[in-house]
């Protein structure tokens, strides 16, 4: 175990983990509140960052965004693109409700059921974005979008329109302008859904249903109604994690959801699932433990580390760190 | 009308049912003989429409073999005990590894000395991830096991010790016992014809010939039917499903219920671990690659799709899951996507599974009698 390597470099892996971690609350927030209002583990969430993640990058090749667009055209490209990405998700997250779910919720189908169908749901997202080259050529409008489709498989490098600045130094970390926007950016949207769901009347109707749905059907709330907001809420979120996601990496790839999802749902699990500042304080902690994790054991531990943290989490405090229920939320 | 629609499909399925019970004891017997035996020499017959052009049929039956056997193994966890387990790869992972360093990379021992090994490592794993978890609520479950799958496969990939990345190969191999050997037919001419070229030996367990362990997993797979039929009619079946029907009710009535979880999840990890060895053994190659994640979700696919908690319906789940990808290679990059399409679909329209266990018929049945009862209509109701 390479300590004298953690203490070395304390500060950027705190930082570089508490900017990953943000990524992966954003994620986590779908998650947990469809599990909240369901208690259905949403299996097709990871393909809904995957499509938003492929949104941003479009836009901005659509606009023609590379090194040498000026400072001010790419900040507009960048909010263009995050526009998309949030647009891409959310609507992919409609889908997976309307295809996945609404039918097997009507029939009052077993939950494991359910997981197979969002397992369907995933399979068939992932593979028709890893197959789009193909399914151009199907309808001859290949020689359109060519510089889209092309090598379906590979990864997608997000145009370098980019350019962190170095803002302050922490430690020996040079904090740049990116890892400030990422973790704010997901802070601030984490705050915000936390008060609608807190404050707004539909978030009351989450709630209400997350508590207990015979009632809060009789109440007169529309649970279907619910469930497509619960969706689409989690799906613009993950569009805004996939957006900062690109942007940080700079590269996507049809299969990139598959990890992701699975930290991701670590991370609200870790927070206690169907709570969203658990989702939150989740997302942070596993991508610090994660950056201390690799420090000490090597870099091909991480995700042992990651998975390690989850079941010692659930052993002494099955419920997760916060441990609280989307529905006991306070008004 | 939709319950009425019910009753007539569920009440001929249950004259099927009758019908084969009604049988006397000789036929069946002769019949199930009859059954498996064509099922042994499936292979060689190499039937048209059912043979895969693009790959070995052999091969491609011992595949559904092993998955036939993963499905029952996770049966009894997923569909007796109603543990969702998602990652039993992890107990095939520990088979396989088991025998990869026995047999070849730090001992020599010969294969069937190291099943039993390997069985037993596997169920060790099993207890040792039980024992805690099994306290856990139950969608939590799935998750660990999740992470369980994952942690198996990373410390095979970057433990030396097990070989890292590059895995382990020259897996030993089954004794051959040598006997006689058998011609394949071939439909080349449009009516079967003997192909002398092609025979398979006896058993000698090679390496261009698959054919064997075939035989040799769906040996296993019918005796550990027989064994799961013993135990789901016995106390511990019972007990199984009253701890998955109602946890606390059945501790009340004095279930251990922890206790029988544990159980299951054992068994469970037995009958993962006989299918990783026979998988190693047979592909004389393993790395970390071949217990990806996604191999968990296929075979608790397998047993969705095939109707949890029914034996019959798990096996033809995991023919399902394992076989139509290799029959239409030729649409191979395609064949994920339709597999997800299917598995919605069936999700849809038939959420109990292909083959339901027989008490979820009689459940259905008797819901669609109780809805005529009240309805006032009784040429609907199947009694």
């Amino acid at each position: 175990m390479d300590f004298q390597f953690l203490f070395d470099n304390f500060f950027a892996l705190t930082i570089t983990g508490l900017v990953l971690g943000s990524v992966y609350a954003l994620i986590a927030l779908g998650y947990t509140m469809v599990y909240g209002v369901l208690q259905l583990i949403n299996f097709a969430h990871s393909e809904v960052f995957m499509y938003g993640s492929f949104a941003a990058t479009f836009t901005i090749m659509a606009l023609g965004g590379s090194s040498q667009t000026s400072t001010v055209g790419a900040i507009l490209m960048l909010v263009l693109a995050l526009g998309a990405a949030m647009l891409a998700s959310g609507g992919v997250a409609l889908l997976v409700e309307r295809v996945a779910y609404r039918p097997l919720l009507k029939r009052n189908a077993p939950k494991l059921v359910a997981l197979i169908s969002a397992i369907g749901m995933s399979f068939v997202l992932a593979e028709a974005m890893g197959l789009r080259d193909k399914i151009t050529r199907f309808f001859g409008l290949d020689d359109n979008f060519r510089e889209y489709v092309t090598r379906a498989r590979n990864n997608l490098l997000f145009p370098d329109v980019v350019r962190p600045v170095r803002l302050f130094e922490v430690g020996g970390y040079h904090v740049t302008s990116l890892d400030v926007i990422i973790f704010s950016t997901a802070v601030l949207m984490m705050v915000a859904v936390d008060q609608f769901i807190r404050r707004s009347r539909l978030g009351r109707g989450i709630r209400s249903v997350a508590q207990d749905p015979e009632s809060a059907a009789l109440m007169g709330v529309n649970s279907t109604r619910v469930v497509q907001v619960t969706f689409l809420i989690g799906g613009l979120m993950a569009g805004a994690a996939a957006f900062l996601f690109v942007m940080k990496y700079g590269v996507t790839r049809y299969d990139i959801g598959f990890l992701l999802g699975v930290k991701a749902f670590t991370a609200a699990v870790l927070g206690g699932i169907g709570n969203l500042r658990g989702a939150l304080l989740g997302g942070l902690v596993l991508g610090v433990a994660e950056n201390y994790g690799s420090a000490l054991f090597g870099n091909e531990w991480k995700d042992v580390v990651a998975f390690t943290l989850l079941v010692l989490i659930l052993l002494f405090r099955p419920t997760g760190l916060l441990g609280e229920a989307l529905g006991k939320a306070r008004a | 009308m939709s319950t009425m629609k019910l009753g007539k499909v569920s009440g001929v399925m249950r004259s099927f049912g009758d019908r084969v019970n009604g049988l006397s004891k000789t036929t069946k017997i002769i019949a199930t003989v009859l059954i498996a035996f064509f099922f042994y020499i499936l292979p060689l017959l190499e039937p048209p429409l059912i043979s895969t052009p693009g790959s070995d049929f052999g091969a491609v039956m011992f595949t559904v073999a092993t998955y036939a056997l993963v499905a029952l193994g996770l049966n009894i966890v997923v569909g007796y005990a109603g543990l969702l387990d998602l990652g039993y790869v992890g107990f095939y992972a520990v088979g396989a590894y088991t025998v990869g360093v026995l047999t070849t990379y730090h001992a020599h021992w010969p294969f069937l000395l190291v099943v039993p090994v390997a069985v037993v490592a596997a169920m060790i794993s099993g207890v040792i991830l039980g024992a805690p978890t099994l306290r856990v609520r139950g969608d939590y479950l799935a998750i660990v096991t999740l992470g369980f799958g994952e942690i198996v496969r990373l410390i095979a990939n970057n433990t030396a010790w097990l070989g890292e990345a590059g895995g382990i190969n020259q897996i030993g191999k089954p004794p051959n016992v040598e006997m006689f050997e058998v011609p394949h037919l071939n439909w080349d001419s449009g009516t079967p014809l003997l192909d002398l070229n092609d025979k398979t030996t006896v058993v000698q367990f090679g390496i261009s010939d698959q054919i064997p362990y075939y035989w040799l997993a769906l040996t296993i797979v019918i005796i550990v039917l027989f064994a799961d039929r013993l135990i789901k009619d016995s106390r511990v079946g019972r007990a199984w499903e009253a701890t998955r029907e109602d946890e606390d009710a059945a501790e009340l009535m004095g279930v251990p219920t922890f206790r029988y979880k544990l159980l299951a999840f054992a068994m469970g990890a037995f009958i993962g671990g006989l299918s990783g060895a026979l998988y190693a053994t047979k592909t004389s190659f393993i790395n970390p690659e071949s217990f990806v994640l996604i191999l968990s979700i296929l075979f608790v696919a397998a047993v969705v799709v095939g109707g949890q908690g029914n034996r019959w319906g798990v096996i033809v789940g995991a023919a399902l899951v394992a076989y139509l990808p290799e029959r239409f290679r030729g649409f191979e990059e395609w064949r994920i996507l339709v597999f997800g399409v299917a598995l919605m679909i069936l999700a849809t329209y038939r959420p109990e599974g292909l083959l339901p266990p027989r008490r979820t018929v009689r459940a259905r049945q008797l819901e669609a009698e109780i809805d005529a009862l009240e309805e006032g209509l009784d040429e609907g109701s199947p009694a």
